[in-house]
């Protein structure tokens, strides 16, 4: 069953243009506040374990999803990461052309359940999973406590 | 065990904290979107345009729906005719209100609520500003009629009217 | 169809902005829920999660976000959501999972982050609004419930001041709840006349606030309260939900019909016909103070018009012939929507288990009814639960 009517001519037929805006503000949490400070303060990648299922979080949580108790045991991450896995990407987030390609990257530490994804300084041809790399702080004064506080990831 | 808890999980930040102490990431998402109308809002902007109210009528319940819609949401089934109803109605319901759409102040107040429009079945209403009025005048079962904008100025939009105003003497 | 128990609660604080991310919030109201029961993670076989718009958090697809801090890892896990109704509605559906027989014992945690939106959750509230017929009039949503307000009032003639009453009950009520976030021990009618006028006839405090918030649920059957003799089980006895259209102007305001309509299908099952003389306590969804009369009416506790008269005579008074949110209600603990699942079916749950502390009803109680509100005035949920 349809409708009994139907416009046969599409300039009668209208649309109507709107946005569904709004600013937003998202705080880092319990867990994410304290990671967040001390990358910002002490230039630090901290991480969380669950000393009943004996896995270490990053980035750090209040609660380990396995067995949903607390994390109490907080530890510093140090030592190189592994390249998991790469892309090379060619436009932004928009779909517009980037100048220059951009590396990213998924990378794990041992030991660690989780890992981040972030930017490689690799050339786009270089880029390969199994390279050993080490973080990139900003300097002090620019770290806000922020994800980009690490600018990138180099071997 | 509300007895048996001693204390109950949530870390409480001052406004002072939110917006300057925490760490925290801003975002705006750009989300633009242009709505199809549909056949029967399509008509009904046109019709507005021409400064006339449109409806549309279903032979099995017999209501005369506004604002129109191309299926009759109590029978279940597609709607029968267009028909046009009166720029007149009575005031179901209204607000006074004194916060804009972001809930700021705003020190002129902005009279709104719903009309019911003659011609439509009984309640059939549609939500728009009231004009020529006050906190003393108006009230619930009031009869009013669409004041309109000049044909040059009107776009197709339920703004084409202004606001509805009371009825004189001798209208409707 | 089995019998369904709820056997534990939790909730967090109700604030207007707490650190904590909707994930925090979701694992500390799970975690007190299965500590409650005296159960872990593994005895969980599903989740359901309820919250309103992802808008208000502003995260796309929420549920999926927040899984983890609800314990679903790896697990049967479904999102619901019915605007401000899902409060009672995730119950529900915890309760069919259970009900069907497909599991035994079901995690239910319903959250809310509206701290996220700025300026204020009122920006996306107004998204509600139809594109085309209302949106160019610029409307705040507070308008709609001053409309319905105004109508209600004016077909039963009632005077502010008894509309006023029930914010005062609902905040003082809400003193004895730890998580309240407006409870107020010294609040008069007179205060409440006159706060801030926001859309006449509605005043600032007559609404509730905007939170942050978490709760949890631990809902299973029969089988597993008797192999785990679980302590004080509250049992639901009956489920109703109805929605009406979105064509809000179309219908007269004065009264809730789709709300009648679930509590007729809620009545039937529990099999209560004078829901005045066999219900003994009541949670009626109360984000404005007029919607507590209006769901009373539409719960059937009272006649169409009576509710203002109860109030004025104490009737609805914690220590009444019908105690009416002895929780305090949303507009004394808080309102983080969805979460505020903990003052509704938790509350039926912490009273009848004789666990609600300070907020204890004086006398006995066997069953209680609450009720949720969502959408564009159009949906209620209805759950009646007995000891």
């Amino acid at each position: 069953m349809t409708f009994l009517e139907r416009t046969t001519r599409p300039e009668n037929l209208r649309s109507w243009r709107g946005d569904v805006e709004a600013d937003y503000l998202y705080t880092s949490g319990v867990a994410g506040e304290r990671f967040f400070l001390g990358l910002r303060d002490a230039g630090k990648i901290l991480a969380a374990k669950c000393d009943a299922c004996g896995l270490t979080y990053l980035p750090p949580r209040m609660y380990c999803e396995v067995c949903m108790g607390p994390l109490k045991t907080w530890t510093e991450v140090t030592g190189p990461a592994t390249v998991e896995g790469v892309t090379v990407t060619h436009v932004d987030e928009h779909g517009d052309r980037l100048a220059e390609p951009q590396v990213w990257a998924i990378l794990r530490w041992p030991g660690i359940h989780g890992g981040f994804v972030h930017r490689l300084a690799v050339e786009p041809a270089k880029a390969k999973p199994g390279l050993k790399v080490r973080p990139v702080l900003k300097p002090r004064k620019e770290r806000v406590g922020n994800i980009t506080d690490i600018r990138e990831f180099a071997p | 065990m509300s007895e048996k808890v001693k204390t109950w999980p949530g870390v409480e930040l001052s406004a002072k904290e939110f917006y300057g102490k925490v760490t925290s990431v801003k975002f705006r998402p750009e989300a633009k979107f242009s709505w199809s109308a549909g056949e029967a809002m399509s008509r009904f902007l046109m019709e507005l345009k021409e400064g006339r109210l449109i409806a549309r009528t279903c032979r099995k319940c017999k209501r005369i729906l506004f604002p129109p819609r191309m299926f009759c949401e109590e029978c279940f089934r597609p709607t029968d005719a267009w028909t046009y109803v009166k720029d007149t109605g009575t005031i179901e319901t209204y607000s006074i209100s004194y916060i804009d759409l972001d809930a700021k102040r705003i020190t002129d107040p902005v009279y709104v609520g719903v009309v019911s429009v003659d011609g439509a079945s009984p309640k059939m209403g549609l939500m728009h500003f009231f004009g020529g009025v006050t906190p003393e005048t108006i009230r619930i079962g009031m009869r009013v009629k669409a004041v309109w904008k000049p044909p040059a100025q009107r776009e197709g939009s339920v703004l084409d009217i202004v606001h509805w105003r009371p009825l004189k003497e001798g209208e409707g | 169809m089995r019998k369904v128990a709820c056997i534990g609660a939790g909730m967090t604080l109700f604030r207007r902005r707490l650190l904590e991310t909707g994930k925090e919030m979701c694992w500390e109201a799970a975690r007190m829920a299965l500590d409650s029961a005296g159960l872990t993670i593994d005895d969980v076989d599903a989740v359901v999660f309820g919250s309103a718009p992802d808008a208000f958090d502003g995260i796309h697809m929420k549920g999926e976000n927040l899984l983890d801090g609800c314990g679903g890892v790896g697990k049967p896990y479904v999102r619901v959501f019915t605007g401000g109704g899902t409060a009672v509605f995730s119950p529900i559906a915890g309760y069919w999972h259970v009900a069907s027989g497909a599991f035994d014992c079901v995690l239910v945690v319903n959250e809310e982050k509206m701290s996220s939106c700025q300026p204020h959750p009122q920006s996306v509230f107004g998204h509600i609004w139809d594109p085309i017929l209302d949106r160019p009039l610029k409307p705040n949503l507070v308008w709609i419930f001053a409309m319905e307000m105004n109508r209600y009032m004016t077909v039963h003639k009632v005077r502010y001041e008894d509309v006023a009453a029930v914010a005062v009950k609902n905040k003082r009520n809400a003193v004895a709840h730890p998580c309240a976030q407006l409870a107020d021990p010294n609040i008069t009618v007179d205060d409440v006349k006159n706060s801030e006028m926001m859309a006449w006839p509605v005043r600032r405090l007559d609404i509730s606030p905007p939170s942050d918030g978490a709760s949890a649920l631990v809902i299973a059957s029969e089988d597993f309260v008797r192999k785990r003799k679980v302590e004080s089980p509250v049992w639901f006895s009956g489920v109703g939900w109805c929605i009406d259209t979105t064509m809000w102007t179309d219908r007269d305001l004065y009264f809730p019909e789709y709300l009648a309509r679930a509590a007729k299908m809620a009545y039937k099952q529990a099999r209560i016909d004078d829901p005045r003389k066999q219900i003994d306590f009541a949670e009626p969804y109360d984000p404005f103070d007029y919607k507590e009369l209006h769901h009373m009416e539409g719960l059937g506790l009272c006649k169409k018009g009576e509710a203002p008269v109860l109030t004025r005579e104490g009737v609805t008074q914690r220590d009444g012939d019908l105690p009416t949110c002895p929780s305090g209600g949303l507009l004394g603990v808080g309102n983080p929507i969805a979460a505020t699942m903990g003052i509704k079916v938790g509350e039926l749950y912490w009273q009848l288990s004789g666990q609600a502390g300070k907020r204890q009803i004086p006398h006995e109680i066997h069953t209680g009814v609450t009720n949720a509100w969502g959408d564009l005035m159009q949906f209620s949920s209805v759950v009646v639960m007995r000891a």
